[in-house]
């Protein structure tokens, strides 16, 4: 089993949608959350997502592709 | 001797030993070293300082390394007083940080000699960092000095000078072919497969407390003081945090006063999340980059956060800047002062002239402005906004055709201004 540490960043319109639900019900992947601050027009999620690496790594890319941002836990590693 | 105790959640506190983590375990906050000061304080003085070697490593008490350190000489960089820009600018005190005179011509050789001496000390034989330029360079040369491999990873689409100023010094280079956002996810998946130190991920603890030298010295070559304003170019956020920290340091330790400075942030508006956040008052949102300034453009900023919070307490603020502006802020600095900045350069600039022309900084205020790096790492920012040069004949009479008056012009009378290195 691998684990992943995310940041997801939701957009006003997905505030509201059971995204982290549906990742792990439609991947077979566990989600631990550890820090979050969501507000009617804005939230972000650090979690933590374990199961096998292929399905992490579908559901990353479907959470994405939902309009969710996900980074890795410590922000941005590419620098100047 | 280090005085460094403990690794510290920046956000639920919680304290772990000195090892290679980055993000709390608990709450997958980043962590910060902390030391003892009441031991530093019985073994710091400004004389056991003045007595110390002319780079970052004079103020080893208050850096987390223990064994002998990797040194390329990084620091203790020229400040002088920007008479000139200052004439511009209506500012009479304002100072310029020259970091530009660093071994790989960029700030980064401060968190870089910290961050690669303390991997070799935890024992890795590999150093490593995701970069766009002044990382990598600085990285590459560290690992070159230290007989250390380097693993350097950068954007397929990276200009051909940005790779040679790494490749010269023989690093494992990794030309990664996706978008930017991919490239963040590749290396931090990688920097948790591999027996590598990631410089800015599993030993970004140390690595950041590079930055707070630029404090000391600061507080140093202004004879023991805190200025009364300070501007900082932010992209992740650390080196703002860190210079903060440092000058906290040294007035906890009694080495300077009281610490009223104000630090004022510079971003450009392609990629100002923070400047965002401060004046909408809402938290740090990741944004994609689009500016020429590179080494600003972090769309996530780790430490966004904090820089929020120290704007707030200091009575600071946060300021973004056009890319014309930019470009200005280098030509101005570079006519003024004699100063090749690059890009990030050009922000500091551009936002010191904002906020004189705004009254926030007042004429009369101790202010530093802090330059990153070199402009030749950038020449493709201002290479079609400068003059060309005047082709002529190697003839008397083309030369005086072609340059006319200009041969007979005499520069008005300005001040030298005054260097305070060393």
């Amino acid at each position: 089993m691998a684990k992943k540490r995310v940041m997801f960043t939701f957009p006003p319109d997905l505030v509201t949608e059971p995204v982290i639900y549906h990742l792990a019900q439609q991947f077979r992947v566990v989600t631990n959350i550890r820090r979050a601050d969501v507000a009617e027009d804005r939230g972000w999620v650090v979690l933590e997502v374990e199961g096998k690496e292929e399905d992490i790594d579908k559901g990353l890319e479907w959470v994405a592709t939902k309009g969710v941002r996900v980074d890795p836990v410590g922000g941005d590693v590419v620098e100047g | 001797m280090s005085f460094a105790r403990s690794l510290r959640c920046r956000q639920c506190k919680r304290e772990y030993p000195l090892e290679p983590l980055f993000v709390c375990e608990f709450c997958f906050g980043s962590l910060e070293v902390v030391y003892d000061y009441k031991a530093i304080s019985q073994n710091l003085t400004r004389e056991s300082i003045a007595a110390g070697p002319k780079n970052i490593w004079r103020y080893r008490a208050l850096l987390p390394v223990e064994d002998e350190p990797i040194n390329m000489d990084a620091g203790f960089t020229p400040l002088f007083h920007a008479h000139n820009l200052g004439r511009a600018l209506g500012l009479e005190r304002i100072y310029i940080k020259n970091d530009c005179m660093n071994p790989t011509w960029s700030f980064k050789d401060r968190v870089v000699a910290v961050a690669a001496s303390k991997a070799r000390e935890f024992g890795f034989q590999a150093v490593a960092c995701a970069s766009t330029g002044n990382l990598a360079n600085s990285v590459s040369a560290h690992a070159a000095r230290a007989g250390m491999r380097a693993f350097i990873f950068v954007p397929h689409d990276l200009e051909q000078g940005k790779i040679l100023g790494s490749a010269i010094y023989g690093p494992t280079l990794v030309a990664v072919r996706g978008n930017y956002d991919q490239v963040n996810r590749l290396c931090s998946e990688l920097a948790e497969r591999f027996p590598w130190a990631f410089v800015n991920i599993n030993i970004r603890p140390y690595y950041a407390e590079g930055s707070k030298t630029l404090a000391y010295e600061v507080a140093e070559q202004l004879g023991w003081q805190a200025p009364d304003a300070v501007v900082v170019p932010v992209a992740s956020g650390s080196l703002l945090t860190k210079v903060w920290k440092g000058m906290h340091e040294l007035s906890q330790l009694g080495i300077i006063g009281k610490v009223g400075s104000r630090l004022f942030a510079g971003q450009a508006q392609g990629c100002s999340p923070v400047a965002t956040a401060f004046e909408t008052g809402k938290p740090v949102r990741p944004v994609k980059p689009d500016t020429i300034a590179k080494s600003l453009a972090i769309g996530n900023p780790a430490d966004g956060f904090f820089v929020l919070n120290i704007l707030q307490e200091c009575g600071g603020r946060a300021v973004a800047v056009s890319d014309d502006e930019i470009v200005d802020g280098m030509k101005l600095l570079a006519e003024t002062e004699g100063v090749f900045a690059e890009t990030a350069g050009g922000v500091t600039v551009a936002s010191l002239k904002r906020l004189a022309a705004q009254g926030t900084i007042k004429p009369d205020e101790l202010t530093v402005a802090i330059i990153t790096a070199s402009g030749l790492k950038t020449i493709e920012a201002v290479q079609e906004k400068v003059a060309p040069p005047i082709t002529v004949d190697p003839t008397v009479a083309s030369f005086e055709q072609e340059v006319g008056e200009r041969a007979f012009w005499t520069p008005p009378l300005k001040d030298t201004g005054r260097t305070d290195r060393g």
